[in-house]
């Protein structure tokens, strides 16, 4: 196992990476962090608030609109960073990258802009059981202004989308199907291109929701066709307060704009506008400048380090260690599929003792877990499960520190059932 | 105080909860949920001359907030409640003898907050809350 172990850390160089998170050297309780919650956001490497820094020190002004050298810089800056964004997930033009706040955003944009201009009464907008709360409730809302009508793909208790009941749920009614590449309680990845078919072959289109996909698997939007896919930089070693939609060009010609006002036009008069090109007709206002640069920054980083394929196969790694070694904890039980099916994350309850209180004693040993439904409540309605902790993995995890999950779930065990 | 949260009387009222369950013909009922976390309490009372004669709760939640309630239904049978009336936080933490965080503060107060709203209104709960610390 600890020979595997190291095999797995030198393959990525983990130990050299962690060199570049300065907070993965502070301490918490007097103890190192060891931090488990990345599929909540993940942490930033100093390239990263570098580039952020020079941002604000060296080139510090508006984009798209300054003739002199400042603003030039900027905007070169800022543009340079959506191409990087554009060629990430093999998009096929940087137009087709629209800047939002972040994958909330991202989808609420489509629901909006979309799903209002081109929703009816007796329309059906498909979602699933295991989406996280950003991709229910702009769809519920626009439901309701539309009169379209929201369905749910359910869930099996393994943690599978039920895909048998998928082809009896898309019909010719399904306007839109929405659905995450990962889930962020189960983990599961399920059949993001086959998924995508099926809605094409109902005349639907296909929003992907890739938080947690973009950020930990390789993505290639023209291999998986989908129409959009939404992503957070945040989650990904980038900042807060910038995200991405991406979607396909003909889409955001037809799409009327999201928000309005400056930058996102052609031109106005006392009665009327004309918008600007995409993407920035749906780019509204002064932008997140340095948080562009900095999403740029991120994705360079990832790259340098090893590109996406060489992190997903390291997390796939850490989390069947992870998923054997919690097979060790008294009364711990996993939700989700088998590892081979998931990302890096696995969620679980302990028997007798609440997600919070578990939570808060992994904390008093300096590991970092999200405790609650984690934005998914109806996943967990469907489990029967009121919440969990999880337990979420980046490239910068280190085997060992599973081992400390491990122990500190079985003082938990020990502080509530043998007191 | 002690530092650690997870003290062996908390635990023990959390296992085992004392006055839990339902009074039969209570005059006062009251639920209250902590939206954050989900924890859940109802407390029911039995009132004669201004002094509680029998209290009991229900609720689900992590162990502070549930010990906190079993820990204050013991203390407050038979009290006036003209005595109740002025309760806070420092009445509370005393009966758990551990130091709360801002996180957990929610927690250790819903059951006050849920019997102080449940006797005089909601309004009564001035918020002795973590927002106000
Ligand atoms: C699957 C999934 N979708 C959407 C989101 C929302 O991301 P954000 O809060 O960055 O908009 C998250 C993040 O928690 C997520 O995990």
């Amino acid at each position: 196992m600890s020979e595997k172990r190291s095999e797995l850390v030198k393959q990525l160089n983990v130990e050299e990476i962690r060199r570049d998170f300065p907070v993965l050297s502070r301490k918490v309780h007097g103890v190192p962090l060891i931090y488990l919650d990345n599929a909540a956001t993940s942490q930033k490497p100093m390239a990263v608030i570098e580039a952020m820094n020079l941002f604000y020190q060296r080139e510090n002004s508006n984009v798209h609109r300054g003739i002199h050298t400042l603003s030039e810089e900027a905007t070169a800056d800022y543009e340079a960073a959506r191409k990087k964004i554009a060629r990430f997930i093999n998009a096929k033009s940087w137009r087709e990258i629209i800047y939002t706040r972040n994958a909330t955003e991202s989808i609420n944009l489509v629901a909006y802009s979309w799903g209002l201009a081109n929703l009816h009464p007796g329309d059906e907008v498909l979602i699933t059981e295991m989406e996280h709360h950003a991709n229910i409730v702009p769809w519920q809302l626009i439901a309701e202004r539309t009169g379209a009508t929201l369905r749910y793909v359910p869930i099996t208790l393994q943690g599978y989308l039920d895909l048998d009941k998928l082809n009896g749920l898309l019909t010719e009614k399904t306007k839109m199907f929405a659905f995450t590449a990962m889930s962020n309680v189960l983990g599961t990845i399920p059949p993001v291109k086959m998924l995508v078919e099926k809605a094409h072959a109902v005349g639907a289109l296909a929003l992907v929701d890739g938080a947690q996909a973009v950020s930990h698997m390789p993505v290639d939007v023209q291999a998986w066709n989908c129409d959009f896919l939404a992503f957070s930089a945040h989650k990904m070693c980038g900042p807060t307060g910038i995200g991405a939609l991406y979607a396909k060009r003909q889409l955001l010609e037809e799409m009327p704009p999201f928000l309005s006002g400056g930058d996102m036009i052609r031109s106005v008069w006392m009665d009327h506008a004309t918008w600007n090109d995409v993407p920035h007709k749906f780019e509204a206002g002064t932008p997140a400048i340095a948080e562009a640069i900095g999403f740029g920054a991120a994705i360079d980083y990832l790259q340098k380090i090893g590109g996406m394929e060489a992190i997903h196969r390291y997390e796939q790694e850490i989390i069947a260690a992870a998923m054997t070694a919690l097979q060790e904890v008294e009364g711990l039980r996993m939700i989700g599929p088998p590892p081979e099916d998931r990302g890096g994350l696995i969620s679980f309850a302990l028997d007798g003792i609440h997600p919070h209180d578990a939570a808060a004693i992994l904390d008093q040993d300096g590991i970092a877990v999200r405790a609650g439904h984690h934005c998914a409540q109806p996943s967990h309605d469907r489990l029967g499960i009121e919440a969990t902790d999880r337990a979420s993995f980046y490239f910068y995890n280190l085997p060992e520190e599973i081992d400390m999950l491990v122990r500190s779930l079985q003082r938990a065990q020990a502080i509530f059932h043998h007191p | 105080m002690n530092d650690d949260l997870y003290q062996a009387n908390i635990i023990d009222h959390y296992q085992h909860p004392r006055h839990y369950g339902h009074l039969e013909n209570p005059d006062i009922v009251y639920h209250d949920v902590n939206p954050n976390c989900g924890d859940e309490i109802t407390i029911e009372l039995k009132i004669e001359d201004d002094v509680i004669r029998e209290a009991s709760f229900t609720g689900h939640g992590c162990s502070i907030s549930q010990a906190s309630a079993s820990m204050m239904m013991e203390e407050i049978q038979g009290k006036p409640l003209a005595e109740l009336r002025g309760w806070g936080k420092e009445e509370i933490l005393d009966l758990l003898g551990v130091k709360i965080g801002p996180v957990r503060m929610k927690c250790a107060l819903l059951p006050l907050k849920t019997l102080k709203a449940g006797v005089w209104g909601p309004s009564n709960w001035d918020g002795e809350d973590a927002d106000d610390m």
